[in-house]
């Protein structure tokens, strides 16, 4: 997997240089962790070693990937949500990074993106009765639709509506750089669950997820808890734990426990309706 | 009791018994004129219904209705009320087996026929419901198995069940298979006799009607009928909590296995009455069974009805009393919102009007608990709907600003189309269609356990009179 086959997916993006600029400032991130680019055969290891239930932790660091959205600069333009469509070959109402228009307590709109939330501990993973559902030790949730019956309780367990089903034929996709697996289910499989996978198989090599990218505000930052580490689309890079602390981050729905690994950072009197549990 | 066990035609038969197995023997050895065609015509339903299912599959399970705004609906539904069904059986058999209760006699065969095929019957919609049916075997198949999952507890609970309800349809099954084949000594040989012949034979075994048999026999269906209870209880309990292992509101409901347990009771009772009822009509069963048959089960029938009711009371008004956006907004949908006309067509026809037909005693004939019997299954499968349906729809991600109150956000809505209706309408089908081709084989009514207690009101009348 050179970086040239993970470029293919992103050749037909609109700004090319702000994936490059996106991705050398992801570079600096990955060197400043001291692990270097030499993590994405760990990545895939690790992967094919939880597909295979028994789950081998590996004994060299990992790296922990999270995604910080900062409220107070979407302007609910979806380029986000277009750009994972395209690059994973969704369905129009397939909104695996969606955007949410909410209200906040000045009666102002103001947007939501809300992708998977990557939970520590997800409520998909124990209901699916054959496994389907997985975390790698990367800290991402995934779907084997290999395995997937289709009985959906995962939709009915997830909290966050973060799920979408292959209700007819998958859109079709050209020949893809990756092999279709959890880390790219490209294309998805008819009768089979999807979700945001933060753009897995991209990650080894360096690259942002594809709504990363594309946000040209600068909302949504990717990085790694171990190195401490999360870039923005713009270049931008910060220092996870004091840009949580100093702007208040919080988590979507935290009173479920799930522990999600996407932090929100509020701006305008939003409340992510944590203060109205849905039961 | 009496007049119910010794019909009039028992005194003007010299031997006692005799004419209770031509009854029970007669839709074995005679074919009624409407048999063959009505047998077409339900299998020609569901013949539709797998037209149907083979078109979902090669279009997507988006051509029954689905949605990501609406993943659970129709089959899910079905599931549980086909499954739900198939309590009658457990009732009449094995609870009125328990306390004793001697009319139940003629009526338990028909019972756990009912049970037998409508439980297949429902679980077959796991097939359906499912998005990816050609990996059904990994249920089955131990490596894939995630013991953490109700849905994998719910097929071991039923599978289960179904063991349990074919062997307590076998054991009594195995004394009038010694009388059926005593039977069919006097008929004269053809391919249908012979066929019979040798079923009964495998169902005898070495079975040789010794008292001491006999009552290890009974020792054992008494088993299997204190047995029963508890998996039938398990079966709607794993089965509801596919639904509770979740956030919505609705689905997330402490009440929701007992809510289940009570209403598959409730809509199990309510078949067996349809079942017996046209038995009765088509096998010409009037001397066996009763009005007064009719008017018991009508009335256990209405204790699991009020129950029912109950709970579901107790359930919104909780839940709607309770301050949470997503509670609340639930039971507004359900009580005055986009689901009031189906939560209150059951309301009605499933919870008020069977309870005043069986208060009214003019009301309370043959036909009164028959209309409030259909009342009830069809509109407990609407209950099924308004069960699944409104929380499958909820949006979990929405402002609790934006909007009014309790309506925020965009709820999902399921569209029914001709494919799931036509699903449901085969299995619909698939229970008179099997029920027909059980009774071709099997004697209808229980002759052995009839004459038995027969036997016993005899003796006790005796001693009685002593």
């Amino acid at each position: 997997m050179s970086e040239s086959d993970g470029h293919l997916a992103t050749s037909e993006k609109a700004s090319h240089e702000k994936v490059t600029i996106g991705r050398r400032g992801f570079l600096r991130a990955a060197a400043i962790s001291g692990i270097g680019l030499g993590v994405m055969g760990v990545v895939a290891e690790t992967v094919a070693a939880a597909t295979q239930t028994s789950t081998t932790t590996p004994t060299g660091p990992t790296k922990q990937w999270c995604m910080i959205i900062d409220l107070r600069l979407c302007n609910g333009c979806k380029l986000c949500t277009t750009a994972c469509q395209t690059a994973h070959y969704l369905h129009e109402d397939q909104t695996w990074m969606n955007v949410y228009t909410m209200q906040n307590a000045a009666g102002e709109d103001y947007f939501m993106p809300r992708p998977c939330m990557m939970c520590e501990d997800p409520a998909c993973v124990p209901v699916c009765p054959v496994g389907a559902n997985f975390r790698t030790p990367e800290g991402l949730v995934l779907v084997d639709q290999h395995k997937c019956i289709g009985t959906r309780i995962c939709m009915n367990a997830c909290p966050y509506d973060a799920r979408y089903f292959n209700w007819t034929d998958p859109v079709p996709a050209p020949r893809q750089p990756f092999a279709q697996e959890p880390e790219w289910p490209v294309p998805q499989v008819k009768g089979t669950v999807g979700k945001c996978v933060d753009c897995a198989a991209m990650l080894p090599s360096g690259q942002l997820p594809e709504c990363v990218v594309n946000c040209p505000m600068g909302v949504l930052y990717f990085g790694d808890l171990t190195s401490d580490v999360a870039v923005n689309g713009n270049g931008a890079t910060v220092k996870i734990s004091t840009f949580l602390a100093e702007n208040d981050a919080i988590v979507f729905k935290e009173e479920y426990g799930t522990h999600p690994r996407v932090y929100y950072i509020p701006g305008h009197g939003q409340d992510l309706n944590n203060n109205a549990s849905a039961s | 009791m009496t007049d119910v066990l010794n019909p009039p035609s028992h005194t003007t038969v010299p031997a006692p018994g005799a004419d209770l197995r031509a009854s029970a023997m007669r839709p074995v050895l005679e074919t009624p004129s409407w048999w063959w065609p009505a047998v077409a015509i339900l299998g020609v339903i569901v013949v539709l219904g797998v037209v149907a299912w083979v078109y979902q599959v090669a279009n997507g399970l988006g051509v029954s209705g689905y949605n990501d705004g609406a993943f659970w609906a129709i089959y899910e539904a079905n599931l549980v009320a086909f499954i739900g069904v198939s309590y009658g059986g457990a009732v009449v058999s094995a609870i009125l087996r328990l306390t004793h209760t001697e009319w139940r006699a003629p009526l338990t065969r028909i019972a756990e026929a009912t049970a037998l095929v409508t439980l297949p019957i429902g679980m077959a919609f796991i097939i359906p419901h499912l998005g990816n049916p050609s990996k059904l075997w990994e249920l089955v198949w131990p490596p894939y198995w995630n013991l953490t999952s109700p849905i994998l507890w719910d097929f071991f609970a039923v599978s289960t069940y179904l063991l349990a309800t074919a062997v307590f349809f076998y054991l009594p099954l195995i004394p009038d298979a010694v009388i059926a084949l005593d039977r069919l000594e006097d008929e004269p040989a053809s391919t249908r006799v012979r066929v019979r012949k040798s079923l009964y034979r495998i169902l005898v075994g070495r079975y040789a009607s010794t008292p001491a048999e006999r009552r290890r026999l009974n020792g054992a269906i008494g088993l299997i009928a204190i047995m029963i209870i508890p998996m039938a209880v398990s079966v709607h309990s794993v089965l509801s909590f596919a639904f509770a292992s979740s956030s919505r509101a609705g689905y997330m409901e402490t009440i929701l296995p007992v809510y289940f347990v009570v209403a598959a009771l409730y809509s199990g009772v309510a078949l067996v009455v349809l079942t017996v009822a046209a038995a009765r009509r088509l096998f010409h069963l009037e001397a066996y069974i009763s009005s007064r048959h009719f008017v018991r089960l009508g009335f256990v029938m209405i204790a699991f009805g009020a129950a029912y009711l109950y709970l579901t009371f107790t359930e919104y008004l909780i839940d709607g009393y309770s301050g949470t956006t997503g509670a609340a907004a639930w039971v507004y949908q359900i009580v005055a919102g986009r689901y009031a006309i189906p939560f209150w067509i059951y309301f009605f026809a499933g919870g008020v009007i069977p309870l005043v037909i069986m208060a009214v005693r003019r009301w309370r004939t043959t036909t009164g608990v028959v209309v409030a019997s259909t009342l009830v299954v069809l509109a407990l499968w609407i209950k099924r709907l308004v069960i699944v349906i409104p929380p499958a729809t909820e949006p979990l991600v929405n402002s609790p600003l934006k909007g009014s109150g309790v309506l925020a956000g965009n709820w999902g809505t399921y569209h029914f189309t001709w494919v799931p209706i036509s699903i449901t309408v085969a299995a619909t089908a698939a229970i008179p269609l099997l029920l027909l081709v059980v009774f071709r084989f099997v004697p209808i009514l229980p002759m052995a356990e009839m004459e038995e207690i027969d036997e016993a009101g005899h003796e006790a009348n005796l001693e009685a009179s002593v």
